[in-house]
């Protein structure tokens, strides 16, 4: 194996740690900045992958991905937080240390499904596919059991972060037209949500997403 | 490599972890006064304070039964015991294929058994707290801790101490994520399993908040110097470990006498670095609730499953 694509598999270790740690996190604030870090090490994978296989497109992508995933959106997702005042505790509906063995399970259950699949693949970093398919499954997973709608999102942007990750892994990144295409998505998403939630709060006091599922008042 | 050399040397190593291990204890102390601005206590105070104890008379409680006097010889000796299973200077142990890495997970059980049982034996209510917070921790920790060593006897294909620090010694350097997983999951454990600070203040005299001390509070004399002695050495079997598992650079190979000298020099050098990193360490985070142990525990588990998981995935 060669040292690219060694650090590569590092890379993608730590990626997967951070989902972990994003899943047991209690704090908004952390929040941010685990997916800060998440941005940083998907940039830094993505590097080296452009480095060790001289795709000069992926440069552009770890560029876009330090500017939006790294400074932007997190700075975006700051004053966010400011302005709704939410700092305290993220309540979860299953408590941590459970949400923390469905994790695994569901780490197990994406290696499996990627060990076939990264075996046709021809890329140094097939066996990260493995890593990328759990990632997103894990913010798949803190979705589902955060209860308020700021977690809700990040859980969202770092699935975006696993299957950019995947792409890169499985294929070398997509084209460049369509990866800048994702990245505004995301982004214009970002300022969608930061509405939404001021919409959500003035409705119901709170953002608290039980709220929205009744549907009269009583 | 004759037999005779290589039991002496098995003999020496043991000798040599339980003489030094108190000096370990000291250096850590010694460390955590500089960081805490303090005027630091002799290296040697560990000693000192081991001496003067044996010199004292034993209280026993009127209630304590046989099981209470024999756990201070039997903490002892299984410490004694795991300092001899783990490579400190060599791999060449002759004794070693005794025990592999689940027996000596096994040993540590052994000697917290009997431990906590001694605690509940005087019937105090502090000592069945103290064992009752130990068997939880217990509990948590060991099975992150034998997912640690599985990772590492994935990479070596064998479960036997020497034979996978041998591997890992003597290899080409690769980048292995999974041992990184569980480098971090076996410190996670350390700290927990050896009573240190986010699970247990080592140097609390609060009875409320301790875990291990409050299972000692009714021990005195030559049998609290021996747990004192057995805690010393569990401290640096644990070290040691580590540092054979994931910086194993340095040790001598089996029947290379000749680099005997540079790994006692390399595990000096190692072991004054892991003793300022514990300290430092110590002098950094808090001490967590007692319930969010679990939590901390489980965060441990959950590493070094993903470091076995990786090591499947990406082979190495």
């Amino acid at each position: 194996m060669s040292l690219s694509a060694q650090i590569v598999n590092l890379l993608a270790a730590l990626l997967l740690l951070i989902g972990f740690a994003m899943l047991a996190q209690r704090r908004i604030l952390t929040l941010i900045h685990l997916f800060a870090w998440q941005g940083v090490v998907l940039a830094a994978s993505t590097l080296i992958v452009a480095h060790g296989t001289g795709q000069a497109h992926l440069y552009f992508s770890a560029a876009l991905t330090i500017a939006l995933k790294v400074l932007l959106i997190p700075w975006v997702l700051h004053r966010l937080i400011d302005r709704l005042n939410i700092r305290w505790d993220v309540e979860t509906l299953i408590n941590i240390p459970t949400t923390m063995l469905i994790g695994i399970a569901l780490a197990i259950f994406a290696f499996a499904l990627a060990t076939p699949i990264s075996q046709l693949a021809s890329t140094i970093t097939r066996s990260t596919l493995g890593i990328a398919l759990a990632s997103v499954l894990l913010s798949f997973l803190m979705m589902i059991v955060r209860r308020k709608a700021v977690p809700q999102v990040i859980g969202f942007l770092a699935m975006e972060n696993g299957l950019f990750f995947a792409a890169t892994s499985a294929t070398y990144g997509m084209p460049l037209v369509v990866e800048l295409g994702v990245a505004l998505d995301v982004l214009v998403g970002t300022f969608i949500f930061g509405i939404f939630f001021f919409h959500i709060r003035e409705q119901f006091d709170s953002l608290d997403i039980r709220h929205m599922e009744k549907l009269k008042e009583d | 490599m004759t037999t005779t050399t290589g039991i002496a040397f098995q003999l020496l190593q043991s000798l040599f972890v339980v003489l030094i291990a108190p000096l370990l204890m000291g250096w850590v102390n010694r460390c955590r006064a500089w960081l805490q601005n303090r005027r630091a206590p002799s290296l040697l105070l560990p000693y000192y304070a081991m001496a003067k104890l044996f010199h004292k008379d034993a209280v026993i409680a009127r209630d304590a039964s046989p099981l209470f006097r024999l756990t201070p010889y039997v903490l002892f000796g299984c410490m004694w015991l795991a300092a001899g299973i783990v490579p400190v200077l060599a791999t060449a142990l002759p004794f070693a294929p005794a025990a592999d890495v689940i027996a000596l997970v096994g040993v540590f059980a052994l000697a917290r058994v009997f431990s906590a049982l001694a605690a509940m034996d005087i019937g105090t209510s502090f000592g069945g707290l103290g064992a009752r917070r130990e068997m939880l921790i217990g509990f948590l920790a060991e099975p992150a801790m034998l997912m640690t060593l599985f990772t590492a006897a994935f990479i070596s294909g064998s479960t036997q101490l020497t034979t996978i620090v041998n591997t890992l010694a003597h290899r080409a350097f690769e980048v292995h994520p999974s041992l990184l997983f569980a480098a971090v999951a076996f410190l996670m454990v350390l700290l927990a399993e050896n009573a240190r600070i986010p699970i247990d203040n080592p140097t609390t005299h609060l009875e409320l908040t301790m875990v291990h001390e409050a299972m000692i509070l009714e021990y005195s004399a030559r049998h609290l110097a021996l747990i004192e002695w057995a805690v010393a050495i569990k401290l640096f079997a644990y070290m040691t470990l580590g540092i054979a598992l994931f910086l194993p650079w340095g040790i001598a190979a089996a029947g290379d006498w000749a680099a005997l000298p540079l790994a006692v020099v390399a595990l000096g050098v190692k072991l004054a670095l892991a003793g300022a990193g514990l300290a430092l360490l110590e002098s950094l985070l808090a001490k967590l609730r007692l319930f969010l142990a679990p939590e901390f525990l489980s965060a441990a588990f959950l590493l070094a499953v993903l470091g076995m998981l990786m090591h499947f995935l990406v082979r190495g």
